[in-house]
């Protein structure tokens, strides 16, 4: 993929920071160009926030309606609050713990069982993303990029493991 | 050799100023600009790099400690939000008629929307207020190219540069080359010259006129001539644009080949002074000419009459008098100024879920004890996490930093303690610290009698945990000593101060009920100081023990605990009963005090 534009979206707390950190840093380490726009101040505090994350030649930080190509939804009410973003070429995942029209698996409940902590689901359904080859990098380059953010060998593997739960489950259907 | 990171935008300033030599930089965190400074320390730590780099007490000292740099020939900065420099303007319009030796920069960050400020102004306004050129950067990595020029253009005119990003230039990422930093600390000179330096009003209209010519100067300088961003052959409409919004057209002509092929783009790096002779030329093959800018028209009204052809901008209304210039924004516009059709509104979105104070935050707790000391009060507050206060009710006003001491006495004198209407103020400690101190002083002086409860959370925690001058790690040099909070409080003349942690919840209203009688009384501001630390804060040890609760049979699904209290591990639980969300939960067990059933338990 020479361009791809993602959209994170979320609640403060999330990770949607994170994740968008961890796929500037991968594309960077790839030698792309990397433009991205966080969201910070008082909505970090349980707030609705949405990152976006463009990887090729862009100049603007932000992505224009419908022009996402892959959108995360780490918070499934956020499909009313950040609706814009989809368009006809839009994927669209979401971590929920129900079945609905959009692709998706239940991140908060899957990271819980696998490394006892919902924190990590932002990983979980970034691993899935990555399964679907929906991303911009291979698995293997996240992961490294991932061992160099995580502040400690057991956060790395804590981490490393929730993103392979995550792809795990994007075969499995 | 340099390499290239991914940078913020305010990480790419920082970068910027360092590269460039700075060895001075103060600041007072506000977002969007907090990180600037942030990254100056962490850079300069890990890079063995000379810099006083400090935070300080609030923006006009941040402001007057770096200019004194200047004033000695080395180069220096000051950042802040835009609101912020309104804090720091007594200084910023003075220092623009003194100018400076060394090079000196004042960032002021901008956050149109507005996403995380009180208001949507324009801090290029207050550069042409203070008559201060002002560069206004699209990119994070043009951001930290401008820091360059900037100080060239101090230094070669004595004169304080602004550096104007905006929320989509702060908090942007971007791939950014880096060179290695290398020490260049210049001999510090003081040249004594009291016509200039202090100079009387007499004085004063000589460096006026001389101020004049130095942005005429500024002005005909080759970075004040529009850049051309598309080959304008053949176009017969011109667009001209600064700031993240130009970097929105550009990337919609990169797309939309319609645009492109109708609109000649061109940037201008320096809003103000503007140099108009090249831009007239520019423009001059142009039938019709739109200017795109937030969110001020501060090009617009220096082109007026420039150009005898139709000038489309904010004041013609063709731009929305307020809001964020989103790419949606911009490219709609771009779409009609060329008369192509308008791509359809988009969806309307929900408003989504509100900020709120975290789940064992110590405000919410002492928020919910001065509503039950002070019922049916008056409650002013500031600017912080605990803004979010509004959320239970116990946030009535939020002005700007430090208003809530004045505006709480002035509500006092108001009512009057005899009229039983109870007024309880909240601030933070690092707003009381920013400018808190002269409205208490001032509120002991006239026998204003309200509750100030000062919630200290040993951080500055909105703005991403800055340190108060109440911290060590507030000094950047060991002989630095930390400043009490109380002693501060009572150096300012109060006769009631009590400090408690609002986890000790009974404890704790039993306080602010005794600082309630006092006020009411007339005594004067009784001051509580409610002290435990922001749960979110690396820097600081959990003082209380993380114990498990749950809710009983006992419940009766009241809503107490979710509509007054507001924990947001605290939900309805589907069975007419309350439950407890464990992975939210940080243990804090204030619930167990305010539940009217006694309905939360330890496990």
């Amino acid at each position: 993929m020479e361009r791809q534009q993602v959209a994170i979206s979320g609640l403060g707390g999330q990770g949607v920071l994170f994740l968008t950190r961890l796929l500037a840093e991968t594309a960077l380490a790839m030698g792309r160009d990397v433009l991205s726009s966080e969201t910070h101040g008082m909505a970090m505090r349980g707030g609705a926030v949405i990152s976006h994350l463009k990887v090729g030649p862009f100049d603007s930080p932000l992505i224009r309606d419908g022009q996402a190509d892959l959108a995360l939804y780490l918070a499934e009410e956020n499909l009313q609050v950040h609706p814009g973003l989809i368009g006809r070429k839009t994927t669209v995942l979401v971590n929920s713990d129900r079945p609905d029209p959009h692709d998706g698996l239940d991140a908060g409940r899957l990271a819980e069982e696998a490394v006892g902590r919902r924190q990590a689901e932002n990983l979980v359904l970034l691993g899935y993303a990555l399964g679907r080859g929906h991303l911009f990098a291979e698995t293997d380059r996240v992961l490294e990029t991932l061992k160099r953010l995580s502040r400690t060998p057991a956060a790395f593997e804590t981490n490393a493991k929730a993103l392979a739960v995550g792809l795990d489950r994007s075969g499995r259907d | 050799m340099g390499e290239t990171r991914i940078l913020m935008g305010n990480e790419a300033l920082a970068r910027g100023l360092i590269e460039n030599g700075c060895t001075m930089a103060a600041s007072y965190p506000g977002t969007p600009a907090s990180e600037i400074l942030d990254a100056i320390q962490t850079m300069a730590r890990e890079e063995g790099y000379p810099i006083h780099a400090q935070w300080s007490i609030n923006e006009k000292v941040a402001y007057e400690t770096a200019l004194a740099h200047a004033y000695c020939g080395g180069r220096a900065a000051v950042s802040m939000k835009q609101v912020g420099l309104n804090v720091a303007a007594d200084p910023f319009l003075s220092s623009a008629y003194i100018g400076v030796k060394g090079g000196f920069l004042v960032v002021s960050a901008d956050d149109p929307g507005p996403h995380s400020s009180q208001t949507e102004q324009d801090s290029r306004l207050l550069a042409m207020l203070a008559k201060v050129p002002v560069l206004d950067p699209a990119s994070p990595r043009q951001a930290k190219d401008l820091v360059a020029a900037a100080y060239d253009l101090s230094e070669t005119h004595e004169i304080p540069v602004m550096i104007r990003p905006t929320t989509r230039v702060c908090h942007a990422r971007q791939n950014v080359e880096c060179r290695p930093l290398s020490a260049r600390p210049r001999t510090p000179v003081f040249e004594r010259n009291p016509g200039r330096w202090a100079a009387t009003p007499k004085f004063r209209l000589i460096l006026h006129g001389q101020l004049n010519e130095k942005l005429e100067r500024i002005a005909a300088s080759p970075l004040a001539e529009p850049v051309a961003i598309n080959d304008p052959g053949g176009k017969t409409r011109a667009v001209v644009a600064s700031g993240v919004v130009l970097a929105h057209a550009k990337e919609a002509l990169a797309e939309d080949p319609r645009l492109d092929a109708e609109l000649a783009l061109f940037q201008v790096l320096m809003p103000y002074p503007l140099n108009l002779t090249a831009l007239a030329r520019a423009l001059s093959p142009f039938e019709e000419v739109l200017v795109l800018e937030e969110t001020a028209p501060v090009m617009e009204m220096q082109m007026a009459g420039l150009v005898d052809r139709p000038l489309v901008g904010r004041r013609t209304g063709f731009w929305p008098g307020a809001g964020e210039m989103t790419p949606d924004v911009v490219y709609a516009g771009l779409c009609r100024f060329t008369g192509l059709e308008a791509p359809a509104a988009s969806p309307a979105a929900a408003p989504g879920r509100r900020p709120t104070l975290c789940a064992g935050c110590p405000h919410r707790a002492a928020f919910y004890a001065l509503m039950e000391a002070l019922p049916n009060g008056v409650y002013p507050s500031d600017i912080g996490c605990y803004t979010l206060g509004m959320n239970m009710g116990a946030v009535d006003t939020c002005l700007c930093m430090g208003a809530s001491v004045a505006m709480g006495a002035g509500f006092a004198h108001t009512f009057g303690s005899e009229s039983g209407k109870p007024v309880g103020a909240t601030i933070g400690d690092s707003t009381f610290f920013h400018s808190g101190i002269p409205p208490l002083i001032n509120a002991v002086s006239h026998g204003a009698s309200f509750v100030l409860l000062i919630l200290d959370n040993g951080t500055t925690a909105m703005t991403g945990h800055q340190p108060t001058p109440a911290l060590e790690r507030f000094q950047v040099s060991a002989v630095g000593k930390t400043v009490s909070l109380e002693k501060a409080c009572r150096a300012c003349g109060v006769d009631f101060l009590e400090i408690g942690d609002p986890y000790e919840y009974d404890a704790f209203l039993e306080i602010l009920r005794r600082a309630a009688d006092f006020a009411a009384q007339g005594g004067g501001p009784a001051v509580v100081i409610s002290r435990h630390p922001c749960l979110m804060d690396r820097h600081q040890d959990e003082t209380h023990e993380r114990r498990g609760f749950q809710v009983t049979e006992n419940c009766v699904d009241c809503g107490v605990c979710q509509e007054r209290f507001g924990c947001p591990a605290l939900v309805r639980g589907g069975e007419e009963r309350m439950i407890i969300l464990p992975h939210l939960c940080a243990g804090c067990g204030v619930c167990a005090y305010i539940c009217p059933m006694e309905a939360i338990e330890e496990v």
